[in-house]
């Protein structure tokens, strides 16, 4: 520490535009989520034991041509469900935790600007994640329909929103600890049983009801039917569309930033 | 009391309330209720008050970060509440928390910051000036309290505001870097931007303020110079204030015989004596000629003013709450 170096106090020139400050967000969001080890363990490594273990083993034998085609759109949807909800909803409860929301919403970055990184961050992390399982479900032998890309990343998109905005709500309204704890929980409960991996029709009776109305089922069922089919079911889509916007809404109206 | 000339901070009448908080039975609780104050371009001003005296939440409603129950804020002429990017990127603002992220290491958390701006500072200076390259490679989470406290400025002034709001700017500093931080707010000062911070700790007012207003419960209890809070309540006495004499002798010596009854004697541990009250030079004639005759010399002798500890508590009062 020296006492010469004068920090100057020059005419103010005003924030940097809007897009650059979001961009920057979110530049900076993807490189904290990437170098989390644990995230990429939840983001990466997670999925890829299930794509591995549902091709190997005879659980989803009889619903299709080969079980990698229908176990692909499944793993795709738990990656939207890994970073979205439990990976950014942990990272967002513990930023609220240490202040870090509340000090950048004080600079021109804003509340929106901040919410916006982490949106970027989530679709940033998922494009890596669908790079990663397509081209190990390519080398298992994964064969989607063409005609199905386009809708399926479209869903893939509305899911990872349906997510964030519940990952947010959990972490704009509990403590960080309770959103370790329930996001995660629901990650392993509707990874299992939520219909998102196994398709409901190998489900418990009871369950199969359910998972079409729970955005795990929803984006799961309708990945499938994209990429095996080349069709959008527009129930589903509805489904995801309710799961974005009510605790959208609710973060909206309950998230607190301290 | 005094006239704003060209403040960029006026609050009036401000009230906060929070909750419903269930143990007050689901009420609201009023932190703040109808504090007014104004900081002025160029000065130092400071918000002294005990913990829980709603130092911060004021500070916080100034900001942005809490909505206000009721009064009016302006800020660089707008209203914290619904301004925009513009008015953030002419105020810097340093948590008491921090709210910096623990897994970012200083450099690029504090370029990432400066991202934000048209027109940042630049970086090196900064880096430099508050010896945040001695600690560069380490991770914010590992940092020291200070360290954390010199970040966190750093990150305030990255924007080169117009306004800073230092919240607790002095807490946890060792006093190497309390020198060099106090050093940096008083030349920002008088490159002209507007500080507004809040302490509980009086030397630090007393230290860096031009103006303090002292809050309790909410509310002003008292506003002025260093000077004049000095001499609150003394006026009367034709420029005679309270002081205190502080010295170490031999123990048990019977002051009194000395210098009469009037003043108030403590012999707080044996040897180290206090006098303190209204000491007129008469007082310390009679006890160095006591001295002398007894051929007592001290060890050690110091003589200090009424300090601002002394109004603060006079005002506040003496009760922990």
């Amino acid at each position: 520490m020296t006492g010469g170096t004068p920090v100057l106090n020059t005419p103010h020139a005003g924030p940097a535009p809007l897009m650059r400050r979001i961009l920057l967000q979110g530049r900076y969001e993807t490189l904290t989520m990437i170098r989390n080890g644990e995230q990429l363990i939840l983001a990466v490594i997670m999925p890829l034991l299930a794509l591995v273990g549902l091709t190997v083993t005879p659980l989803l034998d009889g619903l299709g041509a080969n079980r990698v085609d229908i176990a692909t759109p499944g793993v795709l949807a738990l990656c939207a469900m890994s970073t979205a909800f439990t990976g950014q909803g942990i990272a967002t409860g513990f930023d609220r935790r240490y202040g870090v929301l509340r000090f950048l919403s004080t600079t021109p970055l804003g509340r929106t600007g901040l919410i916006a990184g982490k949106i970027i961050a989530v679709l940033a992390v998922l494009v890596l994640q669908v790079l990663v399982i397509g081209a190990v479900a390519a080398l298992l032998g994964w064969h989607p329909r063409p005609e199905g890309w386009l809708p399926g990343l479209g869903l893939l998109v509305l899911g990872a929103a349906a997510f964030t905005a519940l990952g947010l709500l959990v972490a704009g309204t509990v403590r960080p600890e309770a959103t370790l704890a329930i996001t995660n929980l629901l990650w392993i409960l509707l990874g299992a049983l939520g219909g998102i991996v196994v398709p409901a029709e190998r489900l418990p009776d009871l369950a199969q009801n359910i998972v079409h109305f729970l955005p795990s089922g929803a984006l799961g069922q309708s990945l499938r039917d994209a990429f095996l089919h080349g069709n959008v079911s527009l129930p589903y889509v509805l489904v995801l569309l309710l799961w974005t916007v009510v605790p959208g809404a609710a973060a909206v109206r309950w998230f607190k930033w301290n | 009391m005094r006239s704003p000339e060209s403040p960029v901070l006026t609050i009036d009448g401000l009230i906060k309330d929070v909750g419903p908080l269930a143990s007050l039975d689901g009420k609201m609780l009023r932190v703040v209720s109808g504090l007014s104050m104004f900081a002025e371009r160029g000065q130092i001003t400071a918000l002294l008050g005990a913990n829980g005296a709603g130092k911060t939440t004021t500070l916080e409603c100034a900001q942005g970060l809490q909505k206000r129950t009721g009064g009016r804020i302006d800020l660089l002429g707008e209203d914290p509440d619904t301004a925009g990017a513009n008015l953030r990127s002419r105020v810097g603002v340093m948590l008491q928390d921090g709210g910096l992220p623990p897994s970012a290491r200083p450099i690029p958390l504090l370029r990432h910051i400066a991202g934000m701006y048209q027109s940042p500072l630049p970086l090196d200076g900064i880096i430099e000036r508050l010896g945040i390259d001695t600690f560069s490679r380490t991770g914010v989470r590992r940092l020291s309290g200070g360290q954390k406290q010199r970040l966190s400025l750093a990150a305030a002034l990255i924007g080169n505001p117009e306004v800073l709001f230092l919240d607790e700017p002095s807490a946890g500093l060792d006093p190497q870097s309390r020198q060099v931080v106090f050093e940096l707010i008083a030349e920002l000062r008088d490159a002209g931007m507007g500080i507004i911070l809040t302490t509980h700790l009086m030397d630090d007012a007393q230290r860096l303020a031009d103006y303090v207003y002292i809050i309790d419960a909410g509310r002003n209890v008292a506003e002025g110079t260093v000077a004049d809070l000095l001499s609150h309540g003394h006026e009367a006495m034709d420029g005679v204030t309270e002081r205190t004499l502080f010295f170490d002798a031999p123990a048990g010596l019977d002051i009194a015989a000395a210098i009469g009854n009037e003043l108030t004697i403590t012999e707080s541990r044996a040897g180290s004596y206090a006098i303190a009250g209204t000491l007129t030079p008469e007082h310390l004639a009679k006890l160095t000629a006591w001295w002398a005759e007894k051929g007592i010399m001290p060890a050690s002798l110091r003589l200090e003013a009424r300090s601002l500890e002394d109004v603060f508590l006079d005002i506040s009062g003496r009760d922990i709450r």
